[in-house]
């Protein structure tokens, strides 16, 4: 299956295969009226199978999203068919309304309008917790 | 503007601001004239969406000696939260009328909810199950007081070491003292939780869990007791189960050090006898008026009034 490069664009590659849906809604892809293309289960060399997205535009990434769901994914900056930047994405120090905190004993969990923030306090271990209550969330 | 100070985790306050609030503690009791109008004209609020003896009358009695004035409620019931308001918009308006807020919520992180929307000070007097910094300067200054050192002691904590606000305090706060050994006593569904095993752990800390008074007793310099807190459980049956696992009586304290120092953040309920309160190691009462000293400190530094 053949797809067309990005001539102005954003490829995100390196994607975990089976995720890229998620990643779709999350950044809001759906909403943006350039083409976008999701391709599944391309084969890797390092990781077997991988999905890439391609955007046929300049979009602001959260990548603070980006790198919580998956640290391996690479942002690939194309302009004018060449390759402009490639950045890395890291596990952010901290995520608001990405997680959201289901400790019952949380003020999150009367409180409507405040924002489920977490920090991360083991990179190694990709454990985040709750900045209200500590609750503990594990990266998977 | 000026950069506010809020209690919120007693890591809030470094080793140094601690060991400076002991010292006005200590001052305040030398020298009590020299306090009695520090604060006047000065205003705290006491909000407790929970109900407290201690901690509630203790602040209201410290800000009262400093010749302060203060206002608040005892219960969710006599508040705006009974309607519905949010913690957010009751900590703003109270921060409209008042130059320092002490609260109390069963939610955990209730008061850094609160801390986002005021520019006065507020101190945390106990957010769920989570943490009581003010509890654990009470802690700190009665072992300092008892012991003449916050080092190099073996300190026994026994009951509820799940839910138990205070224990969990006063862990993180001993953590930065040298030489401190913790021996963790307490039924296997009450232990702990992992993230305060994991900051004792990143300090090196040297600790233990046990199931059984006896196992510890003999070599405690301090012995923190705690209540199994109806209020913590979601299911009473476990509660029931649970309630009276450890009590202290003389007969275990035969095998104690004569020096321990007894402590509890009360209120017990039969997890000390009676019979204890006259033992020269029974510390819990001294460490209730030791609870009124440090919050006048605390109350003075987070208004920045020195004498």
């Amino acid at each position: 299956m053949n797809i067309d490069g990005v001539r102005n664009g954003i490829v995100l590659d390196h994607i975990k295969a089976g995720k890229s849906m998620m990643i779709y809604e999350l950044l809001g892809l759906d909403k943006i009226d350039n083409c976008v293309a999701v391709i599944k289960n391309v084969s890797s060399v390092k990781y077997g199978k991988k999905d890439i997205i391609k955007i046929d535009e300049f979009i602001d990434l959260d990548y603070d999203i980006l790198g919580y769901i998956d640290s391996n994914i690479t942002v690939n900056r194309v302009k004018d068919g060449k390759l402009e930047k490639k950045l890395h994405m890291e596990l952010p120090k901290n995520l608001k309304n990405v997680i959201k905190c289901i400790n019952p004993r949380c003020i999150t969990s009367i409180e409507q309008e405040i924002e489920h923030e977490y920090r991360l306090v083991d990179k190694e271990n990709k454990i985040y917790r709750c900045i209200y209550c500590d609750a503990e969330h594990r990266v998977k | 503007m000026k950069d506010i100070r809020n209690l919120i985790n007693i890591t809030d306050l470094s080793v140094e601001e601690i060991d400076a609030l002991i010292k006005v503690a200590d001052d305040i009791v030398a020298n009590p004239k020299d306090y009695e109008d520090i604060c006047n004209h000065k205003k705290l609020a006491t909000l407790f969406f929970e109900p407290s003896t201690r901690t509630r009358l203790s602040f209201e009695a410290a800000m009262l000696e400093l010749g302060g004035s203060v206002l608040g409620f005892s219960s969710a019931n006599s508040s705006s939260a009974a309607k519905g308001e949010s913690v957010s918009d009751t900590i703003q308006t109270v921060g409209c009328y008042v130059d320092i807020i002490a609260m109390r919520h069963p939610k955990e992180g209730a008061p850094i909810v609160g801390a986002k929307r005021t520019t006065v000070p507020i101190i945390n007097a106990g957010d769920g199950g989570h943490f009581h910094p003010t509890q654990t300067l009470t802690d700190l200054l009665t072992i300092k007081r008892k012991k003449g050192s916050l080092n190099n002691m073996t300190i026994g904590l026994c009951g509820d070491l799940k839910f138990g606000r205070t224990v969990h305090s006063l862990i993180e706060a001993m953590l930065r003292y040298e030489g401190i050994k913790f021996i963790l006593i307490s039924p296997h569904e009450l232990q702990v939780p992992d993230y305060v095993k994991e900051k004792m752990n990143e300090r090196g800390a040297e600790w233990k869990e046990v199931e059984t008074l006896e196992e510890a007793m003999a070599d405690l310099d301090v012995l923190y007791m705690t209540r199994v807190q109806k209020e913590r459980f979601f299911n009473e049956e476990d509660y029931i189960r649970l309630k009276d696992s450890y009590v202290l009586d003389l007969e275990k304290l035969q095998v104690a050090k004569e020096n321990l120092c007894i402590m509890h953040p009360l209120p017990r309920v039969n997890e000390i006898s009676v019979e204890v309160d006259d033992d020269p190691r029974a510390c819990y009462f001294f460490q209730a008026l030791c609870g009124k000293h440090i919050r006048m400190a605390l109350i003075l530094f987070l208004l920045g009034i020195r004498k």
